[in-house]
């Protein structure tokens, strides 16, 4: 395994292998809470903790865990910060609590969080692990803070509760509700995949022209 | 005629004549004409505003987004005119201006071109687009009035149409005297348009027909009235216009009486037990999304194939 600084692996997370767009992770929350963008905000970091939380405590026992029961070990920790992230919402934040509803407790089966453990931190070290899950966390809350941003926009035609559209505008009624949802994710997806690959092609320009 | 049965559209071999994407969707539009002209007699002013404005929207997106894509510009092929019409007839003549905009370009940009422009579609962009307004906007799709020609003045009222719980004769159905969306009202149109596609070989019989019989059936078994309901809402105009959308329609004979009996099987239902009044659009949605699965088992035999039947 080369040698990762900290600073590559967190921005690694949050653009290169961003969950959302390029791994094309946690797609049920990335659709399912996106209806505003506070929503989006809330679910975002609510994940970053658990993934920054479990990704280090795995990576800690990463040596202590055998193979065979290694999932059920990982969501055993997750569930714990789940629960914990859980608690604090209902206690600190509860109309966001509410808004997000079953969606909390469903941060255990997200597939990033999975991903990064079984990918990630069961083989790096602790401070590794940590800079891992907060580049894939804010990744995430980038990216579903922006489809949240988008269909509140069009869909309500507010930004965070803030109207921005003016009295006279009839909102796009499809944008809040689940068609709206893929609408969006596809269309930022394509976007996504289009960017990537223009900036492969001028890569491999500006190598041919070195040779 | 009498060859018909040994020569029918279907996959390769073909015989070639001189239809091409442009002759055809010149057809469509010919066939268009009756329920264009008659919906603006009906509806007035705003029709004919409404019409103009999604046909130019449709063809300025089409345009627009093979620019952007830096594909070939076809906007002759005439297909986006087509898109833009059948969008402007399935609107209600009180539709504002950003519906008919949106629309166009949601069906342009959003169903078509995204996907691949003409041929590569998956849905109907018209239906699709007219599924998507609905959706985002049930009151101004739905604000339906009494035509201009037969209501004295009174055309700002709207009305529930026939299949909203309004009343209407078999007459007024057939002629139009009743609330609807421009190009739906006037069965006698549709009827002298479906003729005239079906003359010149545009579309076959095999869709239109099985959808309106497979309706009959259904809506007398689950206990409605059958020949007012066909009379009745965009069933006529979908089962003709775009039920026989060439790109989300199976390409067999016996794969399009499927999908027409499909389409109609859904109408019945949905105006039977959903919540919608009307479920024309979805029906014949749906249907396009079973499409590839309908031309899966449904194949053609290959010529000189020997042993199981296709």
């Amino acid at each position: 395994m080369n040698k990762k600084s900290l600073r590559s692996v967190f921005l690694n997370g949050v653009l290169t292998e961003n969950p959302t767009f390029r791994l094309v992770l946690g797609t049920c929350p990335t659709l399912a809470v996106t209806t505003s963008a506070k929503n989006g905000v809330g679910m975002g970091l609510a994940a970053t903790f658990v993934l920054i939380g479990s990704n280090a405590v795995i990576a800690l026992l990463r040596s202590l865990i055998p193979a065979k029961v290694r999932i059920p070990a990982y969501i055993v920790i997750i569930c714990t910060f789940v629960t914990v992230v859980q608690m604090l919402m209902q206690a600190y934040v509860p109309e966001l609590y509410e808004s997000l509803g079953m969606f909390i407790p469903l941060i255990v089966v997200n597939c990033i969080i999975l991903a990064r453990a079984e990918a990630f931190a069961s083989k790096n070290g602790v401070l590794l692990s940590m800079a891992d899950g907060l580049g894939m966390g804010l990744g995430f809350t980038a990216a579903i803070t922006l489809i949240g941003c988008i269909r509140e926009l069009i869909g309500a035609g507010t930004v965070f509760g803030l109207p921005v559209m003016g009295p006279s505008y009839e909102p796009m009624m499809i944008m809040i509700l689940a068609p709206g949802g893929f609408i969006v994710f596809g269309s930022l997806l394509g976007l996504a995949n289009f960017i990537t690959s223009y900036r492969e092609e001028k890569r491999m320009l500006r190598e041919e022209a070195e040779q | 005629m009498a060859q018909e049965k040994k020569l029918r559209l279907s996959t390769a071999p073909h015989i070639h004549c001189k239809q091409s994407a442009q002759t055809i969707m010149l057809d469509v539009i010919l066939a268009l004409l009756p329920c264009a002209i008659i919906g603006v007699i009906y509806f007035g002013k705003n029709a004919a505003r409404i019409l103009v404005l999604t046909t130019l929207s449709a063809v300025f997106a089409e345009y627009f987004s093979q620019k952007v894509a830096q594909k070939p510009v076809r906007i002759r092929d005439l297909s986006a005119v087509v898109t833009g019409l059948i969008l402007g007839l399935n609107l209600p003549p009180t539709a504002p201006w950003w519906l008919c905009v949106v629309g166009s370009v949601i069906a342009i940009v959003v169903v078509k071109q995204l996907f691949g422009g003409i041929g590569h579609n998956f849905m109907n962009p018209a239906m699709a687009a007219r599924a998507i307004l609905l959706t985002s906007w049930p009151v101004r799709m739905t604000s339906f009035v009494y035509p201009q020609l037969f209501s004295q003045g009174v055309d700002t009222v709207s009305f529930a149409t026939p299949l909203q719980g309004g009343s209407a004769t078999l007459f007024d159905l057939l002629i139009g005297n009743v609330p609807g969306c421009i190009g739906e009202v006037c069965k006698l149109a549709i009827l002298l348009g479906a003729a005239y596609l079906l003359l010149r070989g545009v579309i076959r019989w095999y869709i239109p027909v099985c959808f309106v019989a497979s309706y009959l059936l259904f809506a007398r078994l689950f206990g409605a009235d059958a020949i007012a309901g066909v009379l009745s809402g965009g069933l006529l105009f979908g089962a003709v216009f775009m039920a026989t959308d060439y790109t989300t329609t199976p390409m067999t004979a016996r794969g399009q009486m499927l999908f027409g009996a499909g389409c109609g099987f859904l109408v019945a239902l949905i105006r039977s037990f959903g919540t919608y009044p009307e479920g024309v659009t979805y029906a014949i949605l749906l249907m396009n999304v079973a499409t590839p699965l309908i031309d899966k088992y449904v194949k053609v035999r290959m010529y000189g194939e020997r042993g199981r039947a296709a």
